[in-house]
């Protein structure tokens, strides 16, 4: 792909290296086309497909059912991704793509959202496919499967019918819901885990409508190798070389939509060890503070907890020390100091990268809490999620949810939007709007304290826009800063 | 033959001298767990050689197409005395492990991953995560304390016979699946010393899933989903049961249910017990029909029939004939929460996860970590597995004999080791060989091919 400044002729190529796509509508990005960009246009389509990964990443955070899914999907996509030229729409997707692919490749945090965004919008879009283009696409992929012939199909048929139909899928007698592919079951982790499929003899029998799936699958994995590829280039020669170039309009892109991690708290020490139970009470998220309240009534908590808790401490300023000193008055009520020392206190040191590889962890998102799963006696996870309704509605108004706010709350969480039901109740607490909704625990935190604070400080300003403005991009500031300095 | 109940540890601490654990207890041992007696078991009992054939799949040097880094890149880590714990241990030979055990006689071996180079060389290459899993078993950890809300007769570390039977149906229901549905051959169960079993596959292509692909085989799995912050712990949906789910039940769970677990754990006999499973009802007015006709029946006790069965079958009778399948799919459920296998989700997940070798010799029991063999793994009973002080009492006995196989054969562990080779080792290492061979012949045709001309 080569990038052309502005003044020069615009001219692109239809991609004449090899079949970019075995569908006219639906690219597999297998290599980086022989087109031309103009700088601007190699900036502004990356945003615009920017703005259709991160309304992906919100519907999926906020749990978002399968056909919302792929309503919102066709939505972002038909709103950003048109070009005036009806000609120029798949360029604009092809190259858009390889340019984010920049952008996100350079860690491992980066790469994963990107591998999760772009996967779940491939995946998306191929169901649009006509059976045709689907059929081409996987044979595009190599896909190791076989259809299953029609006597070994009559053999499985009241099996097939069964998966069928535990899923909610109606095995129909219609030629297309008869055709099922075989293939290894190790190819389809999707379809194994939710038990999606029949599985024989390590094989699994896939139907039409699960292909997508498997399809997903091959497409996430070129996609990760080629991140992985494209990371070592960036960092070898393209960064070096691009530095007045592309390497700036690059990263301003990524640090612009990322909200803040968390993961360097601004001083450490901010919340001190005699004033944790008060702060619990006034700012943790509903998640944290249970976490917090049964550490403190079993003086105990599984490994899973321990971690959710623990970052979530480190990121609201809890230094390591602090830290230690807090766990060990729990844990040794329950197994005694020697224990604790033995078995806790390395772990706790490892969170904070003074252990083992000394990797620094950040604090976990929603995101990542929602999709959790507790089990026996653990208290870790999403509250909205993970409780019964009753126990949910007693946690609630323990922490002060008055009747009314708690039944929009029971509202959104039946609707599955976990983190808007958070947002409501934490505007219920602190009677003050969020608009930016509640996407990380340590969010709730450091804009719960700034509210308190500024109520202490009898102030008129109210919730600071700076978070607010973390997820909205400026797109025409860059531009002309871009333009200005070229 | 009576059986008692679980040993209770706070009793032993009276006693000076370890002594023979009592039929039907599983705990035997005093805190001070002597390594002397270790010593010698690593001496004269535990099958190093054995141990060393399994972890080198074929890799033994006496065929070219064997790969001499293979067993050296197979971290073993140590429990030593004193609470040491020692990661990356590795070893090139027979005889380098043989020797590392005995002389360093841990309390416990645990067994990782083969990785892609010698951990012993990982601070040798610069930069982060530069030692990566390669190959490892598809593990299952199964440990009875999971089951503790579900369980009457003991709770935490303790074992019966009564509550046994949960560990039974975990293995039928999990082997099955594992060479019936996934179509793996080579899989080895061990009882864990106390309270559980482990599960290794050892096919080659499930030492080489990734962590995903074990997961998924891992939540394949899965059924149980509660803590105690939510009632339903079991949901089955869908109009009818996914196949597994359906043979699982079945085959083993329903017969379980109502032949053992119902009776010996008392699971309907007394308000408090049959509360927890009325709650899982979700028609309020059969749960209150229930409910007044057992408080009822608490006066007339009838002595001919068990208790907990005739009530099951009322519970049954009024839920199969509601015209909800919701409703009707309740009695499933209430089998499924009571005996259906809950396995450790992080032990499978992840290919750098230590487990503990077979073998080994538990501290708190005494018992000896043994295969079970799944044919007839009903006929169990952790409560006459092997003791270490059992084992070395037994060496006195048969002093002098000398027997070619070795020191073991003379003790109870004769069993359990032929157990091993002959449903485990032996058809391992002969399909490791041929897949070597037949691999071996493929390069040599391919190379034979590019030489012709």
């Amino acid at each position: 792909m080569q990038v052309v400044r502005s003044h020069q002729s615009h001219r692109s190529f239809s991609s004449s290296s090899g079949s970019v796509s075995a569908s006219p509508t639906l690219p597999l990005y297998r290599s980086a086309p022989e087109l031309e960009v103009r700088l601007e246009d190699f900036e502004s389509f990356a945003i615009d497909r920017l703005r259709v990964l991160k309304g992906i990443s919100d519907g999926l955070s906020r749990g978002k059912k399968p056909d919302e899914m792929e309503k919102l999907v066709n939505e972002l996509w038909k709103t950003n991704m048109r070009h005036q030229d009806s000609s120029q729409v798949l360029n604009k997707d092809i190259i858009s793509h390889f340019v984010l692919r920049l952008v996100y490749c350079r860690t491992e945090e980066l790469r994963k959202w990107f591998l999760s965004m772009e996967s779940a919008l491939f995946r998306h879009r191929f169901r649009n496919q006509t059976a045709e283009a689907q059929r081409a696409i996987m044979e595009e992929f190599d896909l190791p499967c076989k259809a299953v012939s029609n006597a070994e199909f009559e053999s499985l048929k009241e099996k097939l019918g069964q998966v069928a139909r535990s899923i909610g899928h109606n095995l129909s007698l219609s030629t297309t819901d008869a055709i099922y592919y075989k293939v290894p079951f190790e190819e389809v982790p999707e379809l194994v885990t939710g038990r999606k499929v029949f599985i024989n003899q390590g094989y699994a029998y896939v139907a039409m409508n699960q292909v997508v799936s498997l399809v997903a699958t091959i497409f996430r994995s070129l996609l990760s190798k080629a991140l992985i590829l494209t990371n070592r280039k960036w960092a070898t020669s393209i960064r070096e070389q691009e530095q007045h170039r592309l390497t700036p309009i690059v990263e301003a892109l990524c640090s612009s939509y990322l909200g803040p991690d968390f993961s360097q708290p601004k001083e450490y020490g901010e919340i001190s060890l005699k004033d944790i139970d008060q702060v619990a009470k006034s700012s943790f998220p509903l998640c944290m503070r249970h976490l917090f309240e049964k550490l403190r009534e079993d003086h105990h908590l599984k490994h899973a907890g321990r971690m959710q808790l623990g970052l979530f401490l480190k990121g609201v300023g809890l230094n390591v020390d602090d830290s230690l000193a807090f766990w060990r008055e729990e844990f040794s009520k329950k197994v005694g100091l020697e224990k604790f020392e033995k078995e806790y206190a390395y772990n706790i040191r490892h969170n904070y990268g003074k252990e083992g590889k000394k990797t620094d962890y950040t604090p976990y998102s929603c995101q990542k809490i929602i999709l959790s799963t507790p089990g026996v006696g653990d208290h870790h996870g999403c509250p909205y999620r993970h409780f019964g309704e009753e126990n949910l509605r007693a946690a609630l108004s323990r922490m002060g949810v008055n009747s009314r706010a708690m039944e929009d709350v029971m509202g959104k969480v039946r609707n599955r939007d976990y983190q808007l039901a958070c947002t409501l109740t934490f505007e219920a607490l602190h009677a003050a709007p969020c608009d930016a909704g509640i996407n990380h625990p340590n969010q709730y935190f450091s804009d719960s304290q700034r509210l308190l604070k500024a109520k202490k400080d009898s102030s008129t300003n109210v919730v600071d826009a700076s978070t607010s403005s973390m997820h909205r991009l400026d797109a025409g500031n860059l531009l002309r800063n871009i333009r200005g300095n070229s | 033959m009576t059986r008692q109940g679980a040993y209770k540890e706070s009793d032993d601490m009276l006693i000076d001298e370890p002594k023979l654990p009592q039929q039907g207890q599983i705990a035997a041992l005093p805190n001070e767990f002597n390594p002397s007696y270790l010593k010698i078991y690593y001496s004269k009992l535990f099958p190093h050689a054995d141990l060393y054939r399994w972890m080198s799949y074929g890799n033994d040097g006496k065929h070219p197409a064997c790969d001499s880094s293979y067993l050296g890149r197979r971290e073993f880590s140590y429990t030593l005395d004193n609470d040491i714990f020692v990661r990356y241990n590795t070893f090139n030979s027979a005889t380098e492990l043989e020797n590392s055990i005995k002389d360093k006689c841990p309390l416990k071996i645990d067994i990782g991953p083969i990785y892609n180079l010698n951990p012993a060389h990982r601070n040798a290459y610069a930069g982060d995560n530069v030692l990566t899993p390669v190959e490892r078993e598809l593990i299952f950890d199964i440990d009875m304390s999971d089951y503790d809300d579900v369980r009457y007769c003991c709770s935490g570390a303790d074992v019966c016979l009564n509550c046994w039977p949960l560990m039974t149906v975990a293995v039928k229901v999990i082997d099955t699946s594992l060479r019936d549905d996934f179509g793996f051959r080579h899989i080895l169960w061990v009882y864990s010393g106390r309270r559980g079993v482990h599960c290794w596959v050892c096919d080659r292509k499930a030492r080489r899933l990734s962590n995903e692909q074990r997961a998924a085989v891992a939540d394949y799995f899965r059924v149980y989903k509660g803590n105690e912050n939510n009632y339903k712990k079991v949901s089955l949906m869908g109009q009818v049961l996914h196949p597994f789910l359906a043979r699982s039940y079945t085959e083993v769970l329903k017969e379980y249910f109502e032949t053992k677990l119902l009776t010996s754990q008392n699971l309907l006999s007394s308000e408090e017990r049959y509360e927890k499973i009325l709650e899982m009802i979700p028609d309020q007015s059969i749960a209150s029909e229930l409910r007044g006709k057992w408080q009822e029946s608490r006066r007339s006790s009838s002595a001919k029939e068990d208790i907990n069965i005739v009530r099951w079958e009322q519970l049954k009778q009024l839920l199969q004939k509601h015209k909800a399948q919701g409703v009707r799919r309740c009695v499933e459920e209430i089998v499924f929460t009571y005996t259906y296998p809950r396995l450790d989700m992080e032990v499978s997940k992840h290919m750098n996860h230590l487990l503990k070798a077979p073998f080994c010799v538990h501290p708190k029991t005494g018992r000896v970590c043994v295969p079970i063999n799944p044919n007839n793994c009903e006929e169990f009973d952790p409560t006459t597995v092997p003791t270490l002080i059992q084992l070395l009492e037994e060496l006195n006995r048969e002093g002098l004999r000398s027997d070619v196989e070795g020191e073991w054969n003379k003790t109870s562990l004769a069993n359990a080791i032929k157990l091993f080779r002959s449903s485990f080792l032996q058809p391992l290492l002969k399909i490791c060989k041929e897949e070597m061979e037949s691999s071996y012949n493929a390069k040599l045709q391919q190379s034979k091919n590019l030489l012709s001309w």
